[in-house]
């Protein structure tokens, strides 16, 4: 069997477990499922630009937060539908992360993060500076009868998880498409080696806000779609803790991975849920994990997988 | 009151911010100029010296002024020796590799702000200054007989104020001879210089950069002790003040000592005199942006040599 075949049949294989699973877990953990399956998509939007293209972002909430709120708003404010306002979800992370994007190319290193960070830091800000529309930290609450599409009611556990794995299994073939294709072999390039990509003669920049583009839209679309399935939008989601939130995630499942997000953001998930129950500096997990990440495990769980058998995971 | 006496309300207001924000920005300079690293967990450092400086006057028997200078000796060097271990145990293993360290730092802030949490509680808990006299501040005004002093209502500040502001500078003017006239300082600047060249000349680098890690660190307790008297203690103080040090390291250019405060005097008086007139909100939205379009467009700073 082909590496291509192998990929797709293991990927796909995974989608068809969490399919079955939704007729075995309890109520609890089912729920808690679908949250992880829509994080997961903001993790996999994460790990395109971090992951494969080795621009790290201290701001991706920022991205998260403007389908969050592009759903909600036009939801809220100008009485749309959920169908037209998840577009208008997903077209507000486009316009965000090509302003910002064509803004980000003319830094590298470390000015790429701290500007990322003043950006989202900026953005949370407006939110609540604006907080006559967003409501603040309080946040907005949609209404249970308006979040349905095409008849379906979103809000009604089981076709949520099927809205969440539907969603999960876009952005997986989404992310496979992309690092079998030419496209994303040049993202690890200038992952790799910035410089030999540029004098093989591609055009580094117009790749780099690309991959931005990519990575922002599928946050967006995380956003809008777990404001849409969870009926509430807070500040909370644009503040810096939800930019922190996709690192650890792909750190921990393995950065430049397909998996690594879904894996990372499962054990993850968990860790903080049970800890939450324990204390409520359930933050301090998050803070310890990413220390010892960076000391011990750089390579997060699928990418240890990866380097020590499994040399064809994508 | 007209506008006048605002204005000068607000400037000394912004001198006492000015005062605190250039020692932990020059703190956070220094890293990154001789180590090379992001502190993010900087801000993290002023919290625990505030709330040390709190936990030290508050087992201090007798007047609070000699607590609170049991607080000023003994919270800056604790704090160290905590920034000190940690560099040790994280930092150094990791290699100081820029990316790795500002994800390991992050940790390191969430680590510290929550066992503050889990500890201290999440309650704002005061320090009495050691003095506290108020003083008022006379204008000059046109009378009949020419030029008189008068003292408009509510315009005054605080003797504590003004000694924060004093202290700073001493600090100051104390770091800049440690950087140029000791030998310490030398070993310092040949480690920013050219690490290798250093290395060869038989500095102790790794002992150079737990120094310099641990002196950045108790650069910024003290400003968080200093502070602590005018503005309460709690677990989540760090975070405006790294916010703020960092855009104040990145306008100064970073590494470099003069435009630090040229640039701490700068942000802290604009933030006392924009939040007389404008929401802290909006002043934040403002300043943030502003630091993003001059990283993009000015990356190196008004005073630094080189980018980030």
């Amino acid at each position: 069997m082909s590496e291509l075949k192998k990929s797709w049949l293991l990927h796909l294989g995974i989608v068809a477990l969490l399919f079955v699973l939704q007729f075995v877990l309890p109520s609890y953990h089912h729920a808690s499922m679908a949250r992880i399956m829509v994080l997961t998509c903001y993790a996999m939007g994460y790990n395109i630009l971090f992951g494969y293209t080795g621009l790290l972002s201290l701001g991706h909430a920022l991205f998260f937060a403007a389908g969050m709120y592009g759903l909600s708003l036009s939801m809220q404010h100008l009485e749309w539908l959920a169908g037209p306002a998840l577009i208008i979800g997903l077209l507000s992370g486009v316009v965000v992360s090509l302003t910002i994007g064509l803004l980000l190319l003319r830094t590298t290193g470390v000015a790429f993060m701290i500007v990322t960070l003043m950006f989202s830091q900026a953005g949370y800000l407006t939110v609540l500076y604006f907080g006559e529309f967003t409501r603040g930290d309080e946040g907005l609450v949609i209404q249970q009868e308006l979040r349905s599409i095409a008849g379906i009611d979103l809000s009604d556990p089981t076709s949520r998880y099927f809205a969440a794995l539907l969603l999960m299994t876009i952005c997986i073939i989404v992310s496979l498409r992309v690092v079998q294709a030419g496209f994303g072999r040049v993202l690890v390039a200038i992952r790799e080696n910035n410089e030999r990509t540029r004098m093989l003669g591609y055009d580094i920049q117009r790749h780099k806000l690309s991959a931005i583009v990519l990575s922002g839209t599928m946050s967006a679309a995380a956003g809008a779609c777990y404001c849409l399935l969870f009926g509430y939008a807070g500040a909370t989601f644009a503040s810096v803790q939800y930019s922190i939130f996709p690192l650890l995630w792909v750190l921990l499942g393995g950065a430049g991975t397909v998996l690594g997000p879904f894996v990372g953001t499962l054990f993850m998930f968990y860790l903080i849920d049970l800890s939450s129950g324990l204390t409520t500096a359930y933050m301090l997990i998050a803070g310890f994990s990413l220390v010892m990440l960076t000391l011990f495990a750089p390579q997060g769980l699928v990418g240890e997988i990866r380097r020590r058998g499994l040399r064809w995971l994508p | 009151m007209e506008l006048g006496p605002y204005i000068i309300l607000g400037l000394l207001e912004g001198l006492v911010t000015a005062a605190v924000l250039s020692l932990m920005a020059v703190g956070l300079s220094l890293v990154f100029g001789v180590m090379r690293v992001v502190n993010v967990a900087h801000g993290e450092f002023f919290m625990v010296g505030a709330v040390l400086a709190w936990w030290i006057a508050g087992s201090i028997e007798g007047n609070p002024a000699l607590g609170f200078v049991a607080a000023m000796l003994l919270a800056p060097p604790l704090t160290a020796g905590l920034a000190v271990i940690a560099d040790q145990l994280i930092l150094k293993r990791i290699g100081y590799d820029p990316e790795r360290t500002i994800v390991a730092t992050i940790g390191l802030l969430y680590v510290i702000q929550q066992l503050t949490l889990m500890t201290f509680g999440p309650d704002a808990r005061p320090v009495e200054a050691p003095f506290n006299n108020r003083l008022s501040i006379p204008l000059l005004e046109w009378t009949n007989d020419g030029l008189a002093l008068y003292w408009p209502w509510g315009l005054g500040t605080t003797s504590y104020k003004i000694a924060v502001i004093l202290a700073a500078l001493t600090l100051l003017v104390a770091i800049w001879l440690l950087m140029t006239r000791t030998r310490y300082g030398l070993i310092m600047r040949a480690t920013q210089l050219d690490r290798e060249t250093a290395l060869a000349f038989a500095i102790p680098v790794n002992r150079v950069y737990a120094s310099v890690f641990g002196l950045g660190a108790g650069l910024a307790a003290l400003g968080g002790v200093l502070i602590v008297p005018i503005q309460q203690a709690h677990y989540l103080m760090g975070h405006d003040p790294l916010l703020l040090s960092f855009i104040v390291v990145i306008i100064g250019g970073l590494g470099s000592l003069p435009g630090t405060i040229v640039a701490a005097l700068l942000i802290g008086l604009s933030d006392g005199i924009i939040s007389i007139f404008f929401s802290p909100t909006l002043a934040k939205i403002i300043a943030t942006l502003a630091v993003a379009f001059f990283l993009v467009f000015r990356p190196q700073g008004f005073f630094g040599k080189r980018a980030l």
